[in-house]
């Protein structure tokens, strides 16, 4: 389909920002491990401190990237399935809310003033700008839905008799979760954090803030994972050749997601005082409920590439497995979701062992769970955006992907690479290899008393994981960039591979009507969200003022103690370096 | 809806009771549980009480960047009930090969209960970012004499 020159230079940014941004969040990444392999015993090299490059790496890679790419892909798939364009004031409007929250957030990172990582605790605290910039990109995501949902009513009143497009209902399910969790972390950063950062409140309350954040933050995950299932749905069976076993499994399996998202963030929260074991026993329950539109997509998405093999010449139990188009040049969009799928049966596992209320003792924080979630937002999520991204520039530019070797090769390597990584930090994470940390400055630094030999062999695997996935990434941009300053070659449009469905289905009428799941999923998060807002409310005993990660001194007393000189400020600062030693 | 799917519906959500069930029988059978939150108390010192000759008490403050007390001797065999809270920012508390994990958090107090039954040096590392000297911060607990 055709489309018009606004929408797709409003595609082209929201693909290629993020996909810049990338190559600083990618490079982060690598020094990490680097770092924690205690191959650098340093707190920061080009002037990058290691926190602050963690803050990059979480903030580019987690929620830019996929804001950006969920906002892109929505257009499109409104755009390709009801064939009518969004609007275009509504488009731009998202679009410039979005870039500037971005460029007010990279500025305080980068000025070395939000090194607080992509979870801002408080009451570590970062620059008002990072916390405002974080609120105008998901302001600006917000606009979209009610754009949509518009144009959706519009294409309904003309097509009565028609189901919903299966790709429409992911995006617009997707993005009703997107709305309702976010409202819990715009209330934290503006109600909480904006006015505290600015010093007009003295103190917030902890144990509240990260309540919030995690009614948004579980969410989150799925919110990246939502354009990929979309994919795995209405894509994935066409390019294996086949059909989609069941499209009335894939409208349950949105469902509900759209239920069970929300209410189960506590489960982050099972190490924490403020929240009663029994509100985080009732949260882990219904973690356990995702399994089931988990189980559900996989055993669909399987049955519809075994149906694609046995048509390509499959004949016995397993060797339909071996029948799909692999390493096809022609085809690489395949490879970025089957390896995407495949990563993904190792991240629903391990998720499933954090899921489970007193394992989390074993895993909580140590380098296990960055292991888990790498196989996930770094697994089905990164490979189907990017593999995606660069399906979406090519066709709406009518570019042909240059350097389709490299295209096509990059998901296996980028595999090959998380597995290392994912091995090595959840092997790591099991004999108490903490996350979120410069080993190379004490653990993994032979020099120091606090060297830890048996963290040497999980740090090497973790950096030659990393190593691997940042020449994956190499061999995508090169492509990628020669994609996009090459000549066209065809019309621009948008396009995906359309899949049919294998079974004629009866329309099921609770399966295409969204009002009584709202309901439900409103209901479900008042039942578990209840009690968490009132255990933290009634246990907490006290409220935080603000630290800067540079002092263990609350930051409005270090200005009391200090009103003449930076002398008393000297003195009031604990030297790290003899700490360190 | 297809018999398949029904059948992998029943199947999923069958393997989920089972996970549920172990869940229930390791807090309640096994006594594993999540820590749990105690009343916030303003006067909280960090400070180790002996209860008896087997039962100890440990109060634990976790602070930029370090934890108070540093080092605790136990003798083997001891139950402790253990309490955590934060006096600046956010902490984690790992000791390792004993399953002990918890957040240490400002305005809330953490409390987990378990025991030492063999002698050794039992490391704790602080496992939330919180601040520039984190990688530093850890504590230690010696188990050694015999009670």
């Amino acid at each position: 389909m055709k489309i018009s020159k606004q929408l797709k230079l409003i595609i082209i940014i929201e693909l290629m920002l993020p996909l810049t941004l990338l190559i600083l969040g990618i490079y982060h990444g690598l020094m990490q491990v680097i770092y924690r392999a205690g191959l650098l015993s340093a707190s920061s090299m080009l002037k990058l401190d290691y926190y602050q490059g963690l803050t990059l790496h979480g903030v580019i890679n987690a929620v830019v990237l996929t804001t950006f790419f969920a906002v892109a892909f929505g257009h499109a798939v409104i755009a390709y399935y009801l064939k009518r364009e969004p609007g275009t004031k509504a488009a731009w409007l998202s679009l410039i809310l979005m870039v500037v929250g971005t460029v007010m957030a990279a500025w305080a990172m980068l000025i070395g003033k939000a090194s607080v990582l992509y979870t801002f605790y408080p009451p570590l605290k970062a620059h008002p700008a990072f916390y405002f910039g974080a609120a105008l990109l998901i302001v600006g995501s917000w606009i979209p839905l009610v754009d949509w949902w518009i144009q959706y009513g519009r294409w309904k009143k003309e097509n009565p008799s028609e189901k919903m497009p299966l790709a429409v209902m992911g995006t617009l399910v997707n993005f009703m979760i997107w709305f309702v969790c976010t409202l819990a972390v715009a209330y934290e950063v503006l109600v909480l954090l904006l006015p505290w950062s600015l010093g007009w409140v003295e103190t917030i309350n902890i144990p509240l803030s990260r309540t919030l954040f995690w009614f948004f933050g579980h969410a989150l995950v799925y919110f990246w994972l939502l354009p990929a299932y979309t994919m795995y749905y209405t894509m994935l069976p066409k390019l294996a050749g086949g059909k989609l076993y069941s499209d009335n499994a894939g409208r349950l399996v949105f469902f509900l997601f759209l239920i069970l998202s929300i209410p189960i963030g506590a489960h982050h929260q099972f190490a924490e005082p403020s929240i009663t074991p029994n509100t985080k026993f009732f949260q882990s329950l219904l973690t356990f409920g995702v399994v089931i539109p988990s189980f559900l997509t996989a055993f669909t998405i399987a049955a519809s590439l075994e149906y694609g093999a046995r048509k390509r010449g499959a004949k016995t139990w397993l060797d339909w497995m071996f029948k799909l188009p692999y390493f096809d040049k022609e085809n690489g969009l395949f490879g970025y979701l089957i390896m995407g799928m495949f990563l993904f049966i190792f991240g629903g596992l391990t998720g499933i062992v954090n899921a489970s209320y007193q394992l989390s003792n074993m895993i909580h924080n140590t380098a296990w769970i960055p292991g888990h979630f790498h196989m996930t937002v770094a697994g089905p999520v990164f490979l189907g955006i990017i593999g995606m991204s660069m399906h979406m520039l090519a066709t709406s530019t009518g570019k042909t992907i240059r350097f389709k070797n490299l295209y096509t090769m990059t998901p296996y390597l980028w595999t090959i690479g998380i597995l290392t990584f994912s091995t090595g930090m959840m092997w790591g994470g099991l004999i108490g290899e903490p996350r979120r940390t410069n080993l190379g400055l004490t653990y993994l630094n032979p020099e120091s008393p606090m060297f830890r030999s048996e963290w040497v062999p999980t740090t090497e695997l973790a950096l030659w994981g990393g190593i691997i996935m940042a020449l994956a990434f190499t061999c995508y941009m090169i492509s990628l960039i020669a994609t996009f300053f090459s000549k066209r070659t065809s019309e621009p449009a948008v396009s995906f591979p359309d899949t049919e469905v294998l079974h004629a289905e009866p329309r099921i009428r609770i399966l295409n009507n969204f009002k009584p799941w709202v309901i439900t999923m409103l209901a479900v998060i008042v039942l578990s969200y209840g009690p968490a807002l009132y255990d933290v409310l009634k246990w907490t005993g006290r409220g935080a003022p603000t630290y800067l990660p540079d002092n263990p001194i609350p930051e409005n007393q270090i200005i009391k103690n200090d009103p003449s000189s930076d002398e008393g400020k000297k003195e009031e600062k604990v030297d790290t370096s003899l700490i360190e030693n | 809806m297809d018999k398949l799917e029904i059948k992998v519906m029943i199947w999923t959500g069958a393997l989920m009771v089972v996970f549920i069930l172990a869940l229930l029988y390791a807090a309640k059978a096994r006594n594993l549980d999540v820590p749990a939150c105690v009343p916030y108390d303003a006067n909280y010192k960090a400070q180790v009480k002996k209860v008896d000759t087997a039962t100890y008490e440990i109060f634990y403050v976790a602070k930029m960047w370090t934890f108070e007390p540093q080092e605790v001797y136990l003798p083997v065999g001891s139950e402790v009930d253990l309490y955590l809270t934060s006096s600046d920012v956010v902490h984690g508390f790992h000791i390792e090969k004993k399953g002990v994990n918890l957040m240490a958090v400002p305005g809330g107090i953490n409390k987990t209960s378990f025991k030492f039954t063999e002698r050794g040096v039992y490391k704790i590392v602080c496992h939330e970012y919180c601040g520039t000297g984190h990688q530093s911060m850890q504590g230690e607990i010696i188990v050694n004499k015999p009670y």
